[in-house]
């Protein structure tokens, strides 16, 4: 189930972002993850790569699928998986972010998920904790893990990165979905085009080594790899964008777009969709879209990396 | 009682004083400055190899009390004040309460006496509650003992409040210090605007945000040809606003500290919280003009900012963590290693940023170093290498991004009034 033949390599005690790894570290994650495919698809979802571990989700905000899918990567390999809650938890009562997390150290947590509206959030935890923590999204930072199931994603339909066209489209100004991305997929080799209304486009982001499409056309033609990114409806009401009638025209991803891109391009998004406002139904649901295997490698990824991080982030042959 | 410094190297511009003196003072005033003084059994200070400046004067720290004592109050930043080699410090009235009324400033002064060890000037505030609605009793304050008004940390957002305060406190000779921040733009904001800002991702504060109130200010002060004072300024644009409006005969003057001349946004790499400060630190582009703007007499004076924050106010996400830098214990290095050792300016127009300018645009400038005035002064080594150790500071606020960095010059001992108000440990 995991590749025999990989050499042991080091990734530190947490994962915060795709900015601390390099191509060489991002791929190896990717190699484990294609191991753990093959589990999530079994008739029978059970590994005994976890046990005796505990794996905590700590969310400071909202989440289906990233939550979801870390607690099944945990049970698939027979981790004990619990989670926490704001509204539950004594986080409501004002404690502060280091001391719930000594907390969940005491109580012999092997891994701290978190989620945070703040950026650097999952830093501030990592550095007063023993516990590995797995940053699951912080504000605008990063988004790490859904970074790599969408790199697996490209991996598994493309075989590669080198000069691969990728498209990322939406509001990347308040996206650490979209940073995460840049950040992976320039090092692993790809050309990432960025298409957002100015008042979405943040300030010196060409220095990420991404390049700034002049609209949502040029950044889809010719394109490999096509992301939409979600528009929050907040966003609105700061007046970043006149409304969704206008951003669907101007902005948005349809059929129409779409055909601008390469015949075989992959059609992705980090979910959950607006219909109708960054991508169009249609498509959504159209044989390009691969957004619903990104749900089922998102559980591939998480198992590879709560594998990597229960060791100390290590893995490899030490029997 | 007295005491003789002896063979210090002595540089005080205003009094023509640069080459080794001797210092004489006698009870709370200097008596004498020559080359060569016999000693007459008083104490003795010896001075070789070192220098010797007229004390520096703060024209705005914040020394919390009363009402934030945990952070910081009077008796201990007077001695964190001391030991940057300050003999005077004006204070801002954002404590709790609000020194916006002569009974704050009265016991702000009772307390210096009681318990400070350098001079302490209250500033009071431009409007009730530093709220930005109804203008401060002014006369009462000034009476009180107030030197000047702001309503620092935060913006006066009316302008038409703002012209009303500078023509107000013009009847009273009370210089308004404005603190510059257009709250529309900086509401959200946890650091510069700009690269680091977006790497980060964390919500940045444009230049425009304090440019726009500063070229709001001086327009506001050349309609009303009442002077304005331009608080902590940190960008290349606040610095060539202010330019072409002296240039014009605009009666506007400005400040800026030691981290905008000696930092940058990169500081903010790491969520560092020490590195958080409003206005934010700048990017390099800005860190040279706001050193050009110093230079060319653009900038009247450096002021410390001294914001002394608790541990548990820092040590949390970035967004929540509180702006400050703990500022008086490394003002005088970070000048004279990034200004001074650069070759941007010389040391004796650093003693004059540091010390003449600033107490004269207070009105309490006395002197410097010549006989009949305070003996007022600080003696440095200029030739040591210092690794700055916030937990080593007499501040309570530890909180420094200069923690951890070398810089050059140490103060090592500092008098107030003939007297020792800070002496280093051998």
């Amino acid at each position: 189930m995991i590749p025999r033949e990989l050499k042991q390599m080091h990734f530190g005690k947490d994962l915060l972002g795709i900015k601390q790894l390099d191509a060489e570290q991002i791929q190896y994650i990717l190699e484990i993850a294609s191991g753990m495919k093959v589990l999530v698809q079994a008739p029978n979802k059970k590994s005994p790569h976890l046990q005796g571990k505990s794996i905590i989700t700590l969310f400071y905000e909202n989440s289906t699928r990233t939550r979801m899918s870390f607690e099944l990567a945990a049970k698939y390999m027979g981790g004990t998986a619990a989670n926490i809650s704001v509204s539950t938890s004594s986080v409501a009562k004002g404690e502060t972010l280091i001391d719930t997390g000594r907390t969940l150290d005491m109580m012999g947590t092997d891994i701290i998920i978190i989620r945070h509206s703040c950026s650097g959030a999952p830093k501030l935890l990592a550095d007063n904790v023993k516990a590995a923590v797995i940053n699951a999204g912080d504000g605008m930072n990063e988004h790490p893990t859904q970074a790599l199931l969408d790199a697996y994603t490209i991996y598994e339909k493309k075989g590669g990165f080198e000069g691969l066209k990728v498209a990322i489209a939406g509001d990347i100004r308040h996206s650490r979905v979209a940073r995460s991305n840049i950040y992976a997929l320039t090092k692993l080799g790809a050309k990432v085009y960025l298409a957002a209304p100015p008042t979405l486009m943040p300030p010196g982001i060409e220095r990420t080594g991404a390049i700034v499409a002049r609209g949502v056309d040029e950044a889809v033609e010719g394109a490999d790899v096509v992301m939409g990114l979600r528009i929050q409806s907040e966003r609105q009401q700061g007046a970043m964008i006149p409304g969704i009638r206008e951003y669907a025209r101007f902005h948005g991803i349809g059929e129409e777009r779409l055909a601008l891109a390469k015949k075989d391009v992959l059609l992705m998004h980090p979910g959950p969709v607006n219909r109708g406002t960054e991508l169009t139904s249609a498509i959504v649901d159209g044989d390009r879209s691969v957004i619903n295997e990104q749900v089922m490698n998102g559980v591939a990824v998480r198992m590879a990396l709560l594998y990597v991080f229960t060791r100390g982030g290590r893995y490899g042959n030490v029997d | 009682m007295g005491m003789l410094i002896k063979s210090g190297h002595v540089v005080d511009p205003a009094n023509g004083l640069d080459g080794i003196y001797d210092i004489l003072i006698e009870g709370v005033v200097i008596k004498e400055v020559a080359p060569s003084i016999d000693s007459i059994g008083m104490e003795e200070v010896d001075a070789g190899g070192l220098h010797v400046f007229p004390g520096f004067f703060d024209a705005h720290c914040h020394l919390r009390e009363p009402g934030y004592e945990y952070k910081e109050d009077i008796e201990s930043g007077t001695k964190a004040a001391a030991a940057g080699g300050f003999t005077s410090v004006a204070c801002m009235p954002n404590t709790n309460p609000v020194a916006d009324n002569d009974s704050v400033i009265r016991l702000i002064l009772d307390r210096a006496s009681e318990k400070g060890c350098v001079k302490v000037y209250p500033i009071g505030s431009i409007t009730k509650g530093s709220e930005g609605t109804r203008l401060a009793e002014m006369g009462f304050m000034k009476q009180a003992g107030a030197v000047a008004v702001s309503d620092d940390g935060k913006p006066v957002e009316s302008a038409d409040i703002m012209k009303k305060a500078l023509e107000y406190a013009s009847g009273f000779g009370l210089p308004v210090i404005s603190h510059c921040e257009e709250m529309s733009l900086s509401e959200g904001g946890a650091m510069n605007d700009g690269f680091v800002s977006t790497s980060l991702g964390l919500k940045g504060i444009p230049a425009a945000a304090e440019e726009i109130q500063v070229a709001r200010d001086v327009l506001l002060s050349e309609c009303t040809g009442v002077p304005v004072h331009i608080a902590h300024i940190s960008t290349g644009g606040s610095a060539g606003i202010i330019r072409a409006a002296k240039a014009r005969g605009v009666r506007v003057t400005c400040e800026t500290c030691p981290h905008y001349f000696s930092l940058t946004e990169d500081e903010c790499e790491g969520f560092n919280p020490y590195a958080k400060v409003n206005p934010p630190l700048r990017n390099e582009k800005d860190r040279l003009a706001v050193i050009e703007a110093l230079r060319d007499g653009t900038v009247d004076f450096i002021a410390t900012d001294h914001a002394p924050h608790h541990e548990d106010e820092k040590n949390v996400e970035f967004q929540f963590a509180a702006n400050g830098i703990s500022g008086f214990e490394t003002a005088f290095s970070a000048a004279y290693t990034n200004l001074v050792m650069t070759g941007a300016i010389s040391l004796g127009r650093l003693v004059d940023l540091m010390s003449r300018l600033p107490a004269r645009f207070l009105n309490r400038y006395t002197g410097g170093l010549r006989p009949g005035a305070p003996a007022d002064l600080t003696i440095a080594d200029l030739s040591a290498a210092i690794t700055v150790d916030s937990s080593k500071f007499l501040s309570k606020g530890r909180n420094t991004p200069f923690n951890g960095k070398q810089l050059h010059g140490r103060i090592l001992m500092t008098i107030v009034n003939g007297g020792t108000a800070y002496r280093r440990d051998k």
